[in-house]
């Protein structure tokens, strides 16, 4: 399975029946994909929608709806639309139950950086520091490293997106829970060794007698 | 009032240097009319106050592909690398902004808001020269109005009155630049008879509207 797919089937699987949800641009999108049957989940996208539903067939985009990334989508029945200001009042109001971000870096205070990198990438935050802020759980979706240099890392060196610690790390090789007293190694994924997710993490991790394979959704 | 403008007339208005709040979110909900016009007559030296640049070509990129823009007030510019390019060559002085937090700036200059207090970016470097405030214990960040000589905003339909409603995530920035631009210039893709649009359905009350232009059939992008 594909490094992407697997964090998006273990994070469907955190969405919680009835909740409104907003999934960050790149690789937290996939996670609608694989939602368990049978949940109530509205997904919200921050440029002004309740009810997103995934890309629309060809031919049938509106020139009107699309989601934060530029992308056409479509809308639920019982969709609801509103401005920006609206959109982030329900962001940093608490009214957010969960957000999916992508991540450059992860500390041991749980802390994220994940919209620049100074002198080569400045894209710029555009909703991620309100979602990293106000979404009632904030769940980090990325690759564990990337091109062999750890992202789960002591301190963050990278500008961080807020200083609230963020309440899951979902990787293609663990899942890591910040607490008040570090990160707890809390899953594995299949067929990936505790030692082999020690030796890719920067960081100090917190590892319990037991640490089961992850359950993945879809 | 008589508030119908010829397109070029419209954008004759701006002069160079004018600081526009422009709406939209990556092209979607942007007045693509009034922007490809002001590329037209060769505006310079802009201030433009927007929630992202789009991609080269579409939207408010358009405006970065001919040059015209001098300085930048924007959450995002991940998808236009001609913005980053020019912002790396020191072309744009580029000041980025929560997207929550740029929203709530403009709310506050069309309110009458002596700024907004937020959580977002405390401590991280969008905090870096400004007042953070502690009230009852909680820290909170200071953020300033922002307001701007021109808001060009882009509605779904305009009756003869000016009243606006918009569509979908088209609607974005526009209801709330509406409120922040010294005058005001809407685009519509459709113009109705006074009461279409009921008073219950009116986003943006003509009153509020200077100028209005007619964005054409099939304009989309």
């Amino acid at each position: 399975m594909e490094a992407k797919e697997l964090i998006a089937r273990r994070i469907a699987r955190e969405l919680p029946d009835g909740a409104l949800v907003n999934l960050g641009i790149g690789l937290p999108t996939l996670v609608s994909q694989y939602l368990p049957p049978g949940l109530d989940i509205s997904f919200q996208t921050e440029n002004g929608l309740i009810g997103v539903e995934p890309l629309p067939e060809e031919g049938a985009e509106d020139e009107y709806l699309s989601d934060a990334g530029g992308r056409f989508i479509g809308a639920v029945p019982g969709a609801a639309s509103f401005d920006s200001c609206f959109s982030f009042g329900l962001i940093r109001g608490g009214h957010l139950d969960v957000t999916v971000l992508g991540g450059l870096q992860v500390d041991e205070r749980g802390q994220l950086a994940n919209w620049m990198v100074p002198g080569r990438m400045i894209p710029g935050m555009g909703g991620a520091m309100d979602l990293a802020t106000g979404a009632r759980r904030v769940i980090v979706a990325m690759t564990h490293a990337a091109r062999g240099e750890a992202k789960i890392v002591r301190r963050c060196t990278l500008p961080l997106t807020s200083l609230r610690r963020v309440d899951l790390v979902v990787t293609d090789m663990a899942v890591i829970q910040p607490t008040a007293h570090g990160l707890e190694l809390r899953e594995r994924a299949p067929g990936v060794s505790v030692e082999a997710i020690v030796a890719a993490t920067e960081a100090r991790l917190i590892v319990g007698a037991q640490v089961p394979e992850m359950a993945l959704a879809g | 009032m008589h508030k119908m403008i010829a397109l070029e007339a419209a954008a004759a208005l701006i002069p160079d240097g004018a600081s526009l709040l422009i709406g939209g979110f990556m092209g979607i909900g942007t007045p693509h009319r009034l922007v490809g016009e002001l590329v037209r007559q060769g505006r310079r030296n802009l201030t433009i106050i927007a929630n992202d640049t789009a991609r080269p070509g579409l939207g408010i990129g358009r405006l970065i592909d001919a040059g015209a823009v001098a300085r930048l007030v924007t959450s995002h510019i991940g998808t236009n690398p001609l913005t980053q390019q020019q912002v790396l060559a020191g072309a744009i002085a580029l000041e980025l902004c929560p997207q929550g937090t740029l929203a709530e700036r403009i709310r506050a200059a069309g309110s009458g808001l002596g700024g907004v207090l937020t959580p977002t970016g405390l401590g991280t470097t969008v905090a870096q020269g400004k007042r953070t405030l502690e009230i009852d214990g909680t820290a909170w960040l200071l953020d300033l109005p922002l307001s701007a000589d021109f808001a060009l905003v882009a509605a779904h339909r305009a009756d003869y009155r000016c009243n606006l409603d918009y569509a979908m995530t088209a609607r974005n920035f526009n209801p709330v630049m509406a409120m922040a631009g010294r005058t005001v210039i809407a685009e519509a893709a459709e113009i109705v008879p006074v009461g279409v649009i009921p008073p219950d359905a009116v986003i943006t009350p003509g009153a509020l509207v200077d100028h209005l232009v007619r964005r054409d059939a099939g304009h989309g992008s």
